[in-house]
């Protein structure tokens, strides 16, 4: 690739951060620094509390890791060692949770465990509530993750302590753990990062007393209006996150375990003992009732909602009252689609030179572009609202609620993209090169195929993303413009049956749109080593 | 093709001096603003301008979103922002100055500033459902009642820094116990606090979710309006002879509720029109039945089972005071109360 393509490609993801990135974040550096002559710092840091807000956030997030990892574990081990029939299904079926929008989530637990929930405890504003959404949120990474490690763990390794007399306690210390720790270690961290911003769950389980940094951001901002604070608050969080990460690339660096992968049919066997096969259903069927658990109750609960069972619920969507539901519909919809142009237009270009391009530069900028993922959707959306006033006042615009969530699908794109142009495209390159294709040829019948297919899977991404993001939305969606999470959060916010039916259904309305967006991910993804 | 180029361009400098307004107004408003049907029909048969109504939440968010977005607003007309938010919307330099021919029709002590119109005005009061008190708990009837253990974990209030009638009945323990002394407001709300106070995120949750003189809730007392108990009568189904709740006058507070033109609107002359039909006979009698206050208005007849006018205002703070100590007196509210 020559350095004018790489320019040329490099210049609209570039473009695009510094304006909706880079910018808005300086911005809060200097509303938290520069306004009151810096007192906002020491306001903050002094107010008993915010402190106590900022430990709350910290131990939850640490807890409701741990807690994942539990939970996770023995279905993570039944679905990388054990061959059975459907185990794709349960595999895809234990994902559902992770792409629940969080509103979506919120709403479920309220119908499990909110006042008048179905398990008859009201777990409401207590932090047992958001444990548990967090819990059934994460498990999704941990199986995904350090599943897709142990599925090509050598099971020799593990029958060789074996044959010398190792219990199967003292194997699966000993043995399996030390070679899954990487793996352990990078879920943990994902899931950290995860629920350390944590919005829209805590919002709607955490009541008025509980809070995270997320929530305090913005009820600081969009509630009290004390700019300061909220800037001095959304950079504490973000030193929060970039200590994290760098302490987890620090220590993937220094613990990479060297071993030999095995393809993942050689490594599951089948179920062999009836003790096995009831230890297995016994573990899927409990994670199953997790995962499928909340979804489910969401779903009856919207069909009973107002006495007797039927659409009454979905038909009082159709009044309008307080919310504009079909309004909401096309909002989200429409930014959707603005949202996914946007990604792909700046995610595709900066693969596509990742890909091509090794070297500092290239790590760099795969950096810059990771970087929005790290920052919190609220400080986004915060950032937006005070940055974005000069030189062009965008601030009442519509289109900043696709640009924002185009923000956040935009890593989702590159890191769907990079591996799969990495893998596939030189290769292939060299080959229709060799049997003599010109390079024309070459472009239309390799390149475009596969930029074609990579670009799918990124849109049905971002797609699913837009669909469901919150934390910013709720800044940067004006009154009378609401998206469906939107719309969620205020139906939920009134008191009375009927709006939390309607709440009900119109989180089931969106389960139902982000879930065929994804299946179309799952039909375009490519079979091989594909990224998480 | 020169002389189209610059003829074009003297055509599309005029455009817009050359044509009127859209036929549109645009309304922000807090999610309890009602009004009915025919009387917005009415205006629109009077002016032939469409009224678009933009619901946003509480009255605070609206007012903080308008603040964040001044300038650059998403409606021509802002309504429900009232005396304990009207500094922030005056600071933020939010409404263009307009003053209807229509104000001599208005008391002065709802006059607070030209850049707003005032269209309605209540009293938030505390509420209790009758059927809690009787022969061996009388009904509360003070501010320091709520405080003693007898009525502890009966009282819901909607959380001040989202809610208006909240931070109404917070600045009326502001009023009523001062800053300083012996006993200030701070430590009746660490009391109250003690006494198991319930907060609610607004007043729908508090009043139909967590009040049991209204829904299914269990709290016999809550901070709402002087008008509540009107308003349980003529809602309810079947109708029922008298109030089943009551107000506790002590601890009210006075909200006025304005409307401005939003600057930067885009329909400003409709936006003039729209002022005036609010301050109309028409919309000023429609506003008791909608949403349970009372108009500014004098010469508006109010519908019998109402009831009058409050005769005098209860105690209360000035827009200025109230400005310059608010943010401090919700960071410490939420120091005493959330922690």
């Amino acid at each position: 690739m020559s350095r004018r393509t790489a320019i040329g490609l490099a210049v609209v993801p570039v473009l695009f951060l510094l304006a909706f990135f880079v910018w808005p974040v300086a911005s809060i550096l200097a509303t938290g620094l520069v306004e009151e002559g810096g007192k906002a710092f020491t306001r903050v840091l002094t107010n008993e509390r915010l402190l106590g807000v900022a430990w709350f956030t910290l131990w939850q997030a640490v807890v409701s890791t741990v807690l994942t990892v539990l939970v996770a574990m023995p279905a993570t081990w039944v679905l990388a060692r054990f061959d059975f029939r459907g185990r794709s299904l349960v595999r895809a079926v234990a994902t559902v949770p992770f792409v629940l929008p969080t509103v979506v989530v919120g709403t479920a637990f309220l119908a499990l465990v909110g006042p008048s929930g179905v398990l008859g405890v009201d777990l409401h504003g207590t932090v047992w509530a958001i444990l548990g959404a967090h819990v059934f949120f994460n498990i999704a990474v941990v199986v995904r993750v350090v599943g897709g490690v142990w599925g090509h763990l050598d099971p020799r390794l593990e029958d060789a302590a074996r044959s010398l007399g190792a219990s199967p306690w003292q194997t699966f210390t000993r043995v399996t753990l030390p070679l899954l720790r990487p793996a352990l270690a990078a879920a943990s961290s994902i899931v950290f990062l995860f629920t350390l911003t944590s919005f829209g769950t805590v919002l709607i389980l955490g009541g008025p007393r509980i809070a995270t940094v997320e929530v305090e951001i913005y009820r600081r901002s969009a509630l009290f209006l004390d700019l300061p604070a909220a800037a001095v608050l959304a950079l504490l969080q973000m030193v929060g996150v970039v200590a994290a990460l760098t302490a987890y690339s620090r220590y993937q660096e220094r613990h990479t375990v060297e071993q030999t992968l095995r393809p993942v049919q050689e490594t599951a066997r089948r179920i062999q003992t009836g003790r096995e096969r009831g230890l297995v259903a016994g573990i899927l069927g409990g994670t199953g009732v997790i995962v499928i658990g909340p979804p489910l109750v969401l779903v009856w609960r919207s069909l009973t909602a107002g006495g007797g069972f039927g659409l009454q619920a979905y038909r009082a969507l159709r009044s309008d009252a307080l919310v504009p539901v079909g309004a909401a519909v096309g909002n989200s919809l429409g930014f959707a689609v603005a949202a996914t142009l946007i990604a792909l237009g700046v995610g595709l270009p900066a693969a596509v030179l990742i890909a091509a391009r090794r070297g500092r530069i290239s790590r760099w900028f795969d950096t810059l572009l990771m970087l929005p993922l790290g920052t919190s959707a609220v400080t986004i959306g915060f950032g937006f609202l005070i940055a974005l006033d000069s030189p062009v006042d965008l601030r009442a615009s519509r289109a900043l609620v696709p640009i924002a969530h185009a923000l956040v699908a935009t890593p989702f794109v590159v890191r769907a993209s990079v591996p799969v142009l990495r893998a596939v495209r030189g290769r292939l390159r060299e080959a229709a090169a060799t049997l003599g294709a010109s390079p024309a040829r070459t472009f239309r019948e390799v390149d475009l195929p596969i930029v074609s297919r990579v670009a799918a899977v990124g849109a049905a991404f971002a797609f699913a993303v837009s669909l469901g993001e919150f934390g910013a939305t709720i800044f940067l969606a004006r009154p009378g413009g609401p998206t469906i999470p939107i719309a969620i959060y205020r139906f939920l916010g009134r008191p009375g049956v009927l709006n939390f039916g309607q709440a009900m259904a119109l989180s089931v309305l969106l389960m139902a749109i982000t879930a065929a967006a994804i299946m179309a991910v799952e039909r375009a993804r490519f079979p091989g080593p594909g990224a998480f | 093709m020169k002389r189209l180029i610059a003829a074009m361009a003297a055509l599309a400098m005029l455009m817009p001096s050359c044509t009127a307004e859209e036929p549109v107004v645009a309304v922000v408003a807090h999610d309890f603003f009602a009004v009915s049907d025919e009387v917005i029909a009415l205006f629109t048969e009077q002016t032939g301008i469409e009224v678009r109504i933009l619901r946003g939440g509480d009255a605070g968010l609206i007012v903080n979103e308008a603040v964040l977005t001044a300038g650059n607003p998403v409606a021509d007309v802002l309504f429900g922002v009232d005396n304990t938010l009207l500094s922030r919307a005056l600071e933020a330099d939010l409404f263009v100055r307009y003053e209807s021919a229509l104000i001599p029709q208005i008391p002065d002590e709802f006059e607070l500033d030209p850049h707003v119109t005032p269209v309605d005005f209540g009293d938030v009061c505390l509420n209790y459902d009758k059927s809690a008190f009787g022969d061996e708990l009388a009904a509360p009837a003070t501010l320091e009642d709520l405080a003693d253990p007898r009525y502890r974990g009966m009282l819901v209030v909607e959380d001040p820094s989202i809610s208006s009638p909240g931070l109404a009945f917070m600045l009326a323990t502001i009023a009523r116990f001062g800053e300083s002394g012996e006993y200030t407001w701070r430590d009746y709300w660490a009391d109250l606090r003690a006494n198991d106070v319930a907060i609610a995120p607004d007043w729908g949750t508090a009043y139909y979710g967590m009040f049991s003189g209204a829904g299914d809730g269990d709290r016999p007392i809550v901070v709402s309006y002087a008008t509540s108990p009107a308003a349980e009568v003529i809602g309810a189904e079947p109708p029922i002879p008298e109030t089943s709740t009551a107000v506790i006058r002590d601890g009210c507070f006075r909200q006025i509720e304005f409307a401005g033109i939003l600057r930067g609107a885009k329909h400003p002359q409709n936006a003039e029109l729209f002022l005036e039909f609010m301050l109309s006979i028409e919309f000023q009698e429609d506003v008791p039945g909608n949403m349970f206050v009372y108009p500014v208005r004098t010469d508006a007849e109010l519908p019998a089972w109402f009831g009058d006018r409050p005769s005098e205002a209860p105690p209360g703070l000035s827009p200025e005071e109230i400005e310059a100590n608010r943010d401090r007196w919700l960071t410490e509210w939420a120091d005493v109360v959330l922690r």
